[in-house]
């Protein structure tokens, strides 16, 4: 499962919007918590990081993150005293599903990717792969579950202002 | 010197991030860390023995590839290397 906080999600799909129509990628720093209830793995984000997609040759259909980036990211999360857990990146104008380049392409096992898919500029669904297995001959992205925390005191900040459902 | 270690590969480091390994140059360094652990070695070089093309070594801050000496470049002990492998894709199927 991944654990994600409501203001977490929301920023990750709004830089598929700003992006669009290129593809936004960023790492997903937390916690990644082993088999607590019935044995599932938990990939807990507690901050996000966006990236800057160097495939300005493709980048409406690729993205890459510059490893020295990652090298500076993997620093920043080692002096929060987290782990960099997953990766997110968008499709636009394509399904929140994994591509065979994203499968090719994925290395970090253990971790999550998050796909999201932005349709005319608008953030649409958001899926998470789980990329399982022990090495490069047996990975496979498996579906993971989101859930999504919302915290109660923004919840309640935000209740005064609501002027019904939108 | 400090190696620090990518989330997936701590699997084989007894869950550490960061090991300490003595060496003169990075592939000594290499050596010996895959001397005290032996399972990163599959993760990290190919059956011929070469660095897998995904994963990146950084030297600080510089590439290991870029370094004109490369694997043979000198590492003090203050010097920190660090193993990333690449974060890439795309909805485009050409590889
Ligand atoms: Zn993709």
């Amino acid at each position: 499962m991944l654990r994600i906080h409501y203001a977490d999600y929301e920023a990750l799909r709004a830089h598929g919007e700003e992006t669009y129509p290129n593809e936004c990628c960023g790492v997903l720093l937390g916690k990644n918590i082993a088999g607590e209830d019935d044995g599932v793995t938990v990939n807990h984000v507690q901050q996000i990081v966006r990236a800057g997609n160097t495939r300005t040759d493709s980048a409406h259909n690729r993205y890459q993150i510059a490893p020295q980036e990652l090298v500076k990211i993997q620093r920043q999360a080692r002096g929060l005293g987290l782990d960099i857990v997953g990766f997110y990146h968008s499709h636009p104008d394509h399904p929140a599903q994994w591509s065979k380049t994203d499968f090719a392409e994925a290395h970090w096992l253990g971790c999550s990717y998050l796909i999201t898919s932005v349709e005319q500029g608008k953030a649409v669904l958001t899926n998470s792969f789980l990329l399982s297995g022990s090495g490069e001959d047996d990975k496979n992205f498996e579906d993971q579950a989101i859930q999504i925390d919302i915290a109660a005191n923004v919840a309640e900040a935000a209740a005064p202002n609501q002027k019904g459902q939108a | 010197m400090n190696i620090h270690i990518p989330t997936p590969l701590r699997a084989y480091t007894g869950g550490l991030e960061t090991v300490s390994v003595a060496g003169t140059t990075v592939s000594s360094v290499f050596q010996q860390l895959t001397v005290q652990y032996p399972e990163l070695k599959p993760h990290l070089f190919t059956p011929e023995g070469k660095l897998r093309s995904f994963v990146n070594v950084y030297l600080n801050d510089d590439d290991i590839r870029y370094l004109p000496n490369k694997e043979e470049t000198p590492a003090a002990d203050t010097d920190e290397l660090t193993i990333i492998p690449s974060i890439a894709g795309g909805t485009s199927c050409r590889l």
